[in-house]
């Protein structure tokens, strides 16, 4: 570890990790110390994010590691292990925790449980701003002193402290002996730490892994984590023997568990010191927020629904009404780019075969998924900018009530309105879940959320047939969607995930004015996603697919000959009891499964009509009731592929993605039959 | 004067309340005790409308609460 950490030093690269509760604006700070140059990814073995940045000062360079925002290091959930396992085995030079000024006792508890680890801390007290409008002040010099170690007060949100913070920083980081905090428990249990401690130095081993006063107080808390560990050495069992028995005298003592008598006095310890540092000018009665006052309107029990409805309302009006005309020039700059491309191969003398897998296959493949960039972007837009002015939590909390039709609580909610814009995010979305059967059951019925990519099925198919209806016939398949999703949710719920789910707790941050920048940070990383997406895996489909339409050779691409139609004529025959057993809906659902507008691209191409003559093809072909089948298998079956890939990694097992493929498969074809069936015997047909 | 001791669940709007006893698994009790709720807490209850989960207050954070969870948190009325 010495040489490792000069080796460090030499190469003046230093490794600082972000610490804080979720909404304690770590966030902010990290893009403010980072700015773009940032790495999302996962932490090794679980599907917690890990974000990572680079910022150089003087003749440091820094490297920030986002550890996940979370209340305590207590390792029940897979982020708290996640962050307490890099702090204990990776050792960053520095640890910054940010502490949100405006809830300071809440945020301690984290620090204090930092510094007992040994972590070399610098607070940063964030939000200081907003301790003036509470008619509060934090002595931050006592402060400081209190807890032995930096601290600087800043406001992320306007890059106020930054500096500062990034200077003490780099100063903390040169500092080689770090002595862990030592909490006073109090009498009784502090003869027993002692016990502990004394027989984990008695193992060199465990003493140099883990600072022993720390471990003793894990060991006494019944860390589950740190109690399998020591189980696997035989020489320990006395240790755990003799916490056993302590553990047992002092429950009896104080008529409580473990656990809470701990936290108990690390409450106390926080309590006191807030009493020192907090100077509150304000009674309890005249502490009524704004938040709190803009609350009793927001969630109040009559307006709080018609509020939730206009700001979702507004929300979609804003996608849609500003992404339709992005919509249209995306789709004529990827024409342009294929023209361009086509011509330039033409002249470098490249045969057919690469034109045609340039232009028929790649730009037209990957186009028809990135057209759908501007309206996912503005989508996430406003969905950042409800998240960040605070007002997310409280839609949680009004949906709450009907989430348990589902058996699912409010903070599903906001996976499942992403799912509107694109499936793909939403299922990355699910995160915030605790609970792992809710998330698992959030990401199955996620697709069943109607897409942005979805719509230009409808459009087609609906304005073909429905003339005026069309609206109408466009709201049913987003109605059914939504159906489904609670029908299934409720069956998944009941013969999958037959256990207890989690209780709904969410925090309920103070109302904020969004940043631009942070906005629109936030909307990038959830847009980047289906951007990365679409630059990898879609590209290998959409060759793959165009090998299948141009094979065996010389054949016309994408006829009935080639592979591709054959394997859709094929197919086709299961789709009969649906009303459209032809090859080429065949062909167009196979495509559809690389991203479901293709679905229209498709068509076009097997009619050989461009999307201006299809609607009358498609009108001679179908009849309004095939037609609605038709669109019925395209919202319910089989996700993207895109969503495919965020399913695995989500979910990190093969057994559920091909759960997701096959249920929506079964599901779509049956509601498709469905719909044709009793269609026809109502003479619909 | 002490007050009863009542799930918190059972608390109307308005009322101030310090926190006695937390039942439910081992696994309720240590989120609630990382949300900051813990034996002796006080906290105000915001909002309690049936049908939808509790708001209460502890010191300057809000927190939403589902009705299942507010009622396994053993109160004492009264400030």
């Amino acid at each position: 570890m010495e040489v490792l950490q000069k080796a460090r030093k030499e190469s003046k690269k230093i490794v600082l990790a972000l610490a804080g509760n979720p909404n304690s604006g770590k966030t902010t700070v990290f893009n403010a110390l980072t700015g773009a140059r940032q790495h999302v990814g996962n932490w090794p073995g679980v599907t917690v994010e890990k974000k990572e940045g680079q910022f150089q000062s003087g003749e440091y360079t820094v490297q920030v590691v986002d550890l996940p925002g979370t209340y305590s290091l207590s390792a029940y959930a897979e982020d708290e292990a996640v962050a307490r396992n890099y702090l204990l085995f990776q050792k960053p030079d520095v640890v910054v925790n940010i502490v949100d000024a405006t809830n300071l006792e809440r945020n301690l508890y984290l620090t204090v449980q930092l510094l007992e680890l040994g972590a070399n801390v610098v607070v940063a007290l964030n939000m200081s701003d907003e301790l003036g409008a509470r008619q509060m002040e934090i002595n931050v010099g006592e402060l400081s002193r209190l807890l032995a170690v930096p601290v600087v007060p800043t406001v992320a949100t306007r890059n106020q402290g930054m500096k500062e913070l990034v200077a003490m920083a780099l100063k903390a980081a040169g500092e080689k002996e770090i002595l862990p905090l030592r909490l006073n428990y109090g009498e009784e249990m502090e003869k027993e730490l002692a016990v502990l401690e004394k027989e984990i130095l008695a193992s060199p081993d465990l003493a140099e892994k883990y600072a022993p006063r720390w471990l003793a107080v894990k060991v006494l808390e019944g860390d589950e984590f740190i109690l399998k560990e020591l189980q696997r050495h035989q020489r320990l069992a006395p240790l755990l023997n003799r916490r056993h028995e302590a553990v047992k005298k002092l429950e009896a003592v104080w008529g409580e568990d473990m656990e809470s008598l701990l936290a108990d006095r690390r409450y106390g310890f926080i309590g006191g010191l807030a009493r020192e540092v907090v100077i509150r000018r304000r009674s309890a009665e005249e502490r009524l927020s704004i938040s709190d006052k803009i609350d009793r309107v927001v969630t109040n029990r009559y307006l709080g629904i018609p509020i939730f409805l206009l700001a979702m309302w507004a929300m979609f009006q804003f996608t849609f009404k500003l992404g339709d005309p992005l919509i249209g020039w995306t789709e004529e700059l990827f024409e342009w780019l294929g023209e361009v491309l086509g011509s330039l191969l033409a002249a470098l003398g490249a045969g057919e075969l690469i034109s045609s897998l340039v232009g028929d296959g790649i730009i037209a493949g990957v186009g028809a998924v990135l057209v759908f960039i501007p309206p996912i972007f503005l989508l996430f837009f406003a969905i950042s900018l409800l998240e960040d002015s605070g007002y997310m939590a409280r839609a949680a909390y009004i949906v709450d009530r009907f989430m348990h039709a589902l058996g699912l609580h409010g903070k599903s909610f906001i996976p499942l309105l992403i799912g509107f814009g694109c499936n793909t995010p939403a299922i990355m979305a699910t995160r915030t879940l605790e609970n792992k059967n809710d998330r698992i059951i959030t990401i199955l019925i996620n697709p069943l959320m109607s897409c942005a990519a979805r719509l230009p099925v409808y459009v087609l198919f609906a304005g073909a047939f429905f003339g005026a209806r069309q609206g109408m016939v466009i709201f049913s398949l987003y109605l059914l969607g939504i159906v489904l999703a609670i029908l299934m949710g409720v069956l998944f719920k009941r013969f999958l995930f037959k256990g207890e789910s989690s209780h709904f707790v969410l925090e309920l941050p103070p109302y904020r004015m969004p940043t631009l920048k942070s906005t629109l940070l936030h909307m990038w990383e959830r847009g980047s996603a289906f951007v990365r997406k679409a630059g990898t895996i879609i590209v290998a489909v959409v060759i793959l697919v165009w090998v299948l339409s141009s094979l065996p050779a010389g054949v016309e691409y994408a006829s009935q000959e080639s592979i591709l139609g054959r394997i859709g004529s094929f197919v086709a025959p299961v789709f009969k009891p649906a009303g459209f057993g032809t090859w080429e809906a065949a062909a167009a659902l196979i495509f559809g499964i690389l991203a479901k507008e293709v679905v229209v691209g498709t068509l076009g191409v097997v009619y050989g009509m461009g999307e201006a003559g299809l609607s009358s093809a498609i009108a001679q072909h179908w009849t309004p009731l095939s037609a609605y089948a038709f669109m019925v298998m395209t919202l319910i079956y089989i996700p993207c592929i895109a969503s495919i890939a965020a399913i695995k990694r989500e979910t990190n097992s093969w057994g559920w993605m091909s759960f997701a493929v096959g249920y929506s498969l079964v599901l779509g074809w049956l509601m498709a039959v469905l719909v044709y069936q009793v269609g026809t015997l109502l003479g619909l047909g | 004067m002490r007050g009863h001791i009542l799930p918190l669940g059972f608390l109307r709007a308005g009322c101030s309340a310090v926190v006695r006893d937390l039942h439910g698994t081992k696994d309720l009790r240590q989120r609630l005790n990382n949300l900051g709720l813990l034996h002796g807490t006080k906290i105000d209850v915001v909002k309690n409308d049936a049908g939808s989960p509790l708001i209460i207050s502890i010191g300057e954070g809000r927190l939403a609460i589902a009705r299942a969870m507010a009622l396994k948190i053993m109160v004492e009325e009264g400030s």
